[in-house]
């Protein structure tokens, strides 16, 4: 066995080296050194995320195609990364209360775990890694949802969540079954050389699509979403949102190309309905939401919708579009769930009522939170317009022009509901709006980053320049 | 530096100049500094406009200067003005301007009050000099937010209501417009957001013109007010806080005519050619309609709202009958509606912040007891009606002459409709005139109100002095139109 397979998956050893030196860091730190850990973790995973960076250009196969390493692969890890470095910093807060603080470890040691697995779904040029690295994504996900045990919600939430991940894990793998015994491989490569049109594989398509479509929480496979987003800890709610949703499209563009291009007419037709029925669902639902929880996740539900749009498009600008999409939204929703757990983590409220009249006393957090819902409604200049915007021109390019007019006009839809919120912090009359809520630093830290990528990385354009030019070799 | 670019970065630093603000003081001055240093720039341009326009007759826009911004999509940060732009330019700069003097003692949160208006100018002024498309439409977006919060938190009367309403429709309004543009890009042939690279080589297919026409028209119309979708107008413009009625009746309706005549019957004629006769009936509705909504309204706003619906519906009236005096009318009038609509407002705002109702029935005897602000208004009251002298004549002549020169039956009937307009602005202005001004005092406790103090004289007597210098010399303005569009 040659060693250098090895070495073109530096991210995921640096990823592994973190999470092994947070194990022998929560194990064998005394009491008095453990006050340490958390910025101890967040700079490991800081070093990490700064290290990949580094590895943006590295091209290349290893254990005869099962890993793929490419530079759309290397962008879409950075992103992540960056998801999960603002992340780890909006949890300190949460994390040092008594009943989490002695499992804090646990926190971020499953989040490296599940972001792993991610890497490995989105490396995977075979179905098998493809599929442990999906497992390896969501079963900790579920510890993490029901973190917060002694919560009703939380425990519950963690119990749909498992149910729903091993189903739609239990459909997919059906699904590949049916693929593997017409082809004979499962292979990407081999596949996509063996691939011919029969109601066999094509239901095996179908069935596969339906177990990734219940991890991007697409309609009909969303109803699981509300509850666990509500239910889970605010930080791991933002994970679910944008880090696994961004892995999971991004693995399911990467084998819609190569494995299943021959068949895109069918599901071309599949993803199109999908699309307009996330994205109306979602949005028309999102209306009626008070807590701000399960309101973002009807939102996100129909953000992955207008992901879809320019998943589909097929060509390099439809990938450097998803791509972008993703990274904006990250930024977008860190910056919103950023605010959600500093005013949570300080009054234990979660609502959109109890946000009217904000402004007055918080100024600071609710420009965070308007330029979040701008972002997320697709307002200029935030970066969200210009995401939007390439999302609907990808679509447009291969000529679904009824489908952007809807999606469209479903944004002057979620339009209203993100100025519901704007306008509850600005100008709803409240007799004993929230107090000033002090953030400590590391918040700061997170939202400021958040802020800056919402406002910047739209207008500068070699951002999206980079990532369409990276998106040419996904396939 | 391109001058253009500076109507841009001056706002966006007034913006930065905001943020250290800690009262009321420093708000105006910045806001007072900016706005002028904007105006001032617009006069240089004009005459910076007409020098260069002398050394080059021939470029269809001046001042150009063109960075590329998405080197994929081809998006161009592309700017250049012709005379049309420059006249646009100027009315924005007036109107800030006046807006500032007449928002002088804005409560509350006055700093971010003109942080939104800061960043709505920054929206308008980019819009005007845009070439690009994509850029346009940036900066038209960044137009319409700011008009959410500005009207829900600063406005009166059901001003929740209005604002999301307003909010809303336009955002609708505007999913067409980018379906249209789009449409545009691919089906051009060029892939180019560029207008003038579309309009001199772009052949767009015409079965896809007959469905990026009707889309980019009625995108820009929602924000011209447009028939069907003109309702967001007397709301939000009832509603909204004086500065902010201004600039939106006086400036951001005119985007809808501008974006019209630059997009949609620039570059597809052929469209426009055949099915400008639904939207002429629209706007034809649009005219006559708000004139008489004018009429039965009893709330100072709402009649002008409803009289800028007609106003502006003479606007993409003209627009549509697509001829060389007809455009130099639909872009005077754009300019005389600006004003006079920016005065009425600023009028009314300074009536209300005194007598506290804006209802007619509960007004009287003004002339008397404000004669400033009354004299003023019946000038304003004139000029809407088209008093020879002021704007709105020579605006509405125009139109009327140049659209009765089409020679068929249609064009003509509908001009004859539109005229009819004239009367009708007579009545519900006479009307109102006599009512609030000449009448008897209906409340006692309006004899104690005192006449304009010097900031509101200053915003006025600006938007008068404009008003009756575009009546009086029209001759440049429509010297400086026509040598921008040729037909």
């Amino acid at each position: 066995m040659d060693l250098s397979n090895y070495l073109l998956m530096k991210p995921e050893l640096s990823l592994t080296a973190v999470f092994l030196l947070l194990i022998i860091y929560d194990l064998f730190a005394s009491d008095k050194t453990k006050k340490y850990y958390f910025p101890v973790a967040c700079l490991l995973f800081l070093v990490h995320t700064v290290y990949c960076f580094f590895l943006l250009k590295e091209e290349g196969t290893s254990f005869g195609g099962m890993y793929i390493a490419g530079q759309a692969q290397a962008a879409i890890k950075c992103i992540l990364n960056v998801g999960v470095f603002m992340i780890f910093l909006q949890a300190n807060n949460w994390l040092s209360k008594p009943d989490a603080i002695v499992k804090r470890g646990e926190f971020f040691m499953l989040t490296v775990l599940t972001l792993l697995g991610m890497y490995f779904m989105i490396s995977s040029g075979n179905f098998l890694i493809f599929y442990i690295g999906l497992e390896t994504a969501s079963l900790p996900i579920a510890a993490l949802v029901a973190f917060n045990k002694y919560t009703h919600e939380s425990a519950e939430a963690g119990a749909k969540y498992i149910f729903n991940a091993v189903f739609s894990s239990a459909i997919m793998v059906f699904g590949l079954s049916f693929v593997y015994g017409a082809c004979g491989s499962l292979y990407f490569d081999n596949l996509a050389i063996s691939m011919f049109s029969s109601p066999l594989i094509i239901m095996g398509m179908i069935l596969f699509l339906a177990g990734l479509f219940f991890k991007i929480s697409l309609v009909p496979f969303h109803l699981w979403a509300p509850d666990v987003y509500e239910g889970a800890p605010t930080n791991v709610t933002l994970y679910l949102s944008t880090i696994s949703k961004g892995a999971a499209v991004f693995a399911l563009m990467v084998i819609l190309y190569k494995v299943f291009p021959l068949l895109s007419g069918v599901w071309t037709d599949v993803i199109s309905i999908i699309i307009i029925l996330t994205i109306t669902v979602g949005n028309l639902f999102a209306l009626r939401q008070n807590n701000m929880k399960r309101f973002l996740a009807f939102s996100s539900i129909s953000q992955a919708g207008y992901i879809m749009l320019s998943v589909f498009n097929g060509t390099q600008f439809g990938m450097g579009a998803t791509l972008f999409y993703i990274f904006v939204y990250v930024f977008s929703n860190a910056a919103a769930f950023g605010v959600i757990t500093a005013i949570e983590n300080q009054t234990g409220k979660v609502n959109m009522s109890d946000y009217n009249g904000m402004y007055a006393t918080n100024p600071k957090l609710t420009w965070a939170m308007t330029l979040a819902m701008f972002s997320l409604g697709g307002i200029p200049p935030t970066a969200g317009f210009f995401s939007k915007l390439f999302v609907f021109s990808a679509a447009m390019e291969q000529g679904h022009t009824i489908l952007v007019f809807i999606a469209f006009l479903n944004t002057v839809i979620s339009l209203y509901y993100y100025l519901l919120v704007v306008k509850a912090m600005f100008i709803n009359k409240n007799s004993s709006p929230i107090e000033c809520v002090s953030t400590d630093g590391y918040l700061k830290i997170s939202l400021t980053l958040s802020m800056a990528g919402i406002l910047l990385i739209g207008m500068v354009s070699c951002v999206f320049e980079y990532l369409r030019a990276v998106s040419f070799g996904i396939w | 530096m391109n001058i253009l670019s500076l109507f841009v970065l001056v706002p966006v630093l007034m913006l930065l100049a905001f943020i250290p603000c800690r009262n009321i003081k420093q708000v105006r001055t910045v806001g007072v500094i900016g706005a002028v240093i904007e105006l001032a720039m617009a006069v240089v341009l004009l005459f910076m406009f007409f020098a260069a326009r002398e050394a080059d007759p021939i470029s269809e826009m001046l001042f150009v200067y063109d960075a590329v911004w998405f080197e994929s999509m081809n998006i161009h940060y592309s700017i250049g003005v012709d005379g049309i732009s420059v006249l646009m330019i100027l009315l924005t700069a007036v109107i800030i301007v006046t807006g500032t003097f007449a928002s002088w003692n804005i409560d509350p949160l006055p700093r971010d009050f003109f942080m939104w208006l800061t960043l709505l100018s920054v929206g308008v002024y980019g819009f005007f000099i845009s070439v690009d498309m994509f850029t346009m439409f940036f900066f038209y977006e960044i137009a319409l937010i700011p008009m959410y919060l500005l009207i829900g938190l600063w406005g009166t009367g059901k001003k929740e209501y209005s604002a999301m309403k307003l909010t809303l429709m336009l955002m609708g309004g505007s999913a067409f417009l980018f379906v249209g543009i789009l449409g545009i890009y691919y089906y051009s042939g060029l892939n180019s957001f560029n207008m003038l690279e579309v309009a001199a080589n772009g052949a767009i297919p015409i079965e896809m013109q007959r469905w990026i026409f009707p889309l980019t028209f009625l995108g820009f119309g929602v924000l011209g007010a447009l028939f069907p979708f003109h309702t967001w107008s007397p709301d939000g413009h009832a509603s909204a806080p004086t500065a902010v009625s201004m600039l939106h009746a006086g400036v951001l309706m005119k985007l809808g005519g501008y974006g019209c005549f630059r997009i949609a019957m620039r570059l597809m004629p052929e469209a426009a050619d055949e099915l400008g006769w639904i939207f002429l009936i629209l706007t034809g509705i649009s005219v006559v309609y708000g004139a008489f909504g004018a009429i039965a309204q009893t709330d100072l706003k709402y009649i002008n709202a409803y009289s800028s619906v007609s106003h502006c519906g003479l606007v993409l009236f003209a627009i549509l009958m697509w001829n060389q005096t007809a455009m130099t009318g639909a872009v005077m009038q754009m300019l005389s509606h600006g004003l006079m609509t920016a005065l009425f407002f600023a009028l009314i705002g300074m009536i209300y912040g005194r007598t506290h109702t804006r209802d007619i029935r509960e007004l009287g005897g003004l002339m008397k007891i404000m004669p400033f602000l009354a004299v003023c208004y019946v000038l304003a009251g004139l000029a809407s009606l088209g008093l020879p002298g002021l704007s709105g004549f020579v605006a509405e002549m125009t139109i009327f002459v140049g659209s009765f020169e089409h020679t068929d039956m249609f064009h003509r009937v509908f001009t004859i409709i539109a005229c009819s307009s004239i009367v009708i602005t007579a009545v519900y202005i006479l009307k109102v005139v006599g009512k609030i001004l000449y009448g008897p005092v209906v409340n006692d406790h309006h004899l104690e109100l005192t006449d304009a103090v010097w900031y509101e004289r200053v915003a006025t007597v600006g938007l008068i002095l404009c008003v009756a210098g575009m009546g009086m010399f029209p001759g440049w303005i429509s010297s400086l139109i026509s040598s921008s569009i040729h037909f």
